[in-house]
């Protein structure tokens, strides 16, 4: 199988093939998730040294700085899906869009209550309305948009071309959130890790971070993934494979 | 022109228009999206009279001074152009250190900062104790403590 022919891409994105390649994949998806996940882990707690101004509170990076990188890149993944959906019609992307949105909701929602306890002994406060928290929040409430605009609508066509607009108009939010803390001030610090110097943290723990943040990634497409073949399920309940796959013909 | 590459064409158009306008409006609003006025803006007379607003810097080495009730605490925030004087009584902070940085809510009275909220603001530096030593005493020595 050549898999740079349009023939295959085609053959990949109608739901009947895509449902089995998906089953075939998510268990290795998950392993490796939870493999990182425990390594990652065991380098946050016993090889990343203490913080010279924090002490242990700043291992709450660990769960918060993946989360939040996840948020923002589900959301533009997500974004890539709507596009798709919206452009070449194809039902499988706007599943995907959907199926990707409760996940990026919770990393979300993750990173707002990790940076919220982490917010508590550092600076002070669980909140502060500055540019960076401010926008992350938002970024929650476009999920749930997305989320409840798709399911208000009962013609899914319909449902799926409103709800991938709002996507569109709220990834807007997405450089605001990035570049908040530099082109605001804020309570919230900089960015450690960028593209263009080395990061502002000890060796160790950035490995933490990258292990803990591909653990993320990875779990994240095995649940999109599993959530996508219900979604297949459903919208495909009338046809005849779908039938024969519930009646345990295959 | 196919229908598709027309679809393409009107998202992509929507997403320009959509990100021009909202640079525009961050452009506008600027001053709202700022969390605190550091204290140059204040001697520029930026900072809103005689309402309280948020003051932030750095607080200055060997200006921290507590009065005998152990919560009045006086401090100066600078942002090594311009300085003020900040009075505070309440619980600081545990990451609240002079040369580091703070974030003062509160009224600006004769000059003097009266706040009735003061937050840490910590730098995106992680490092060991040991690795911040080392750093302060290579600064110490300029030449690297060779002689």
């Amino acid at each position: 199988m050549n898999i740079f022919t349009k023939a295959f891409w085609l053959q990949l994105s109608t739901p009947k093939n895509f449902y089995p390649i998906a089953g075939k994949l998510i268990p290795w998806f998950l392993i490796s998730a939870t493999l990182l996940a425990v390594i990652g882990l065991y380098y946050s707690f016993f090889v990343a040294p203490v913080d010279y101004q924090q002490g242990n509170s700043y291992r709450i990076l660990f769960i918060h700085v993946p989360t939040a990188w996840m948020s923002m890149f589900i959301y533009v993944v997500m974004c890539i899906y709507a596009i798709l959906g919206l452009v070449l019609k194809t039902r499988l992307s706007d599943w995907m869009a959907l199926a990707l949105a409760p996940t990026g909701a919770a990393m979300t929602f993750l990173a707002l209550w990790t940076g919220s306890f982490w917010g508590k002994p550092t600076w002070g406060t669980y909140w502060i309305w500055d540019a960076r928290l401010t926008s992350e929040l938002i970024l929650l409430f476009l999920y749930l948009g997305f989320i409840s605009l798709n399911s208000a609508i009962d013609d899914p066509r319909r449902a799926s071309r409103a709800s991938a607009l709002l996507a569109l108009v709220g990834i807007i939010n997405i450089p605001i959130i990035y570049f908040s803390v530099k082109w605001w001030n804020t309570l919230h610090q900089g960015m450690s890790v960028t593209v263009d110097k080395a990061p502002t943290m000890a060796t160790s723990m950035f490995t933490a971070m990258m292990l803990l943040t591909f653990a993320f990634w990875l779990y994240t497409i095995a649940v999109a993934l599993m959530r996508v073949r219900n979604i297949i399920l459903e919208r495909e309940s009338q046809t005849a494979w779908v039938q024969d796959l519930v009646k345990g013909k295959n | 022109m196919k229908a598709r590459h027309k679809r393409l064409s009107i998202v992509i158009g929507g997403l320009g228009v959509l990100g021009l306008l909202t640079w525009l409006a961050l452009n506008v609003f600027e001053s709202n999206m700022m969390l605190f006025q550091s204290p140059s803006d204040v001697v520029a007379g930026k900072a809103p009279q005689g309402k309280s607003f948020r003051l932030g810097g750095l607080v200055e080495e060997g200006t921290l001074e507590r009065e005998n009730d152990g919560l009045t605490v006086h401090f100066i925030v600078t942002d090594k152009v311009e300085s003020i004087p900040v009075t505070y009584t309440g619980i600081l902070p545990d990451l609240f250190r002079e040369g580091q940085g703070v974030v003062a809510q509160g009224k600006l009275e004769n000059g003097v900062f009266t706040a009735h909220e003061v937050l840490a603001k910590h730098d995106e530096e992680y490092m060991s104790p040991e690795v911040a030593d080392a750093l302060k005493r290579a600064e110490e020595k300029p030449n690297g403590g060779s002689i």
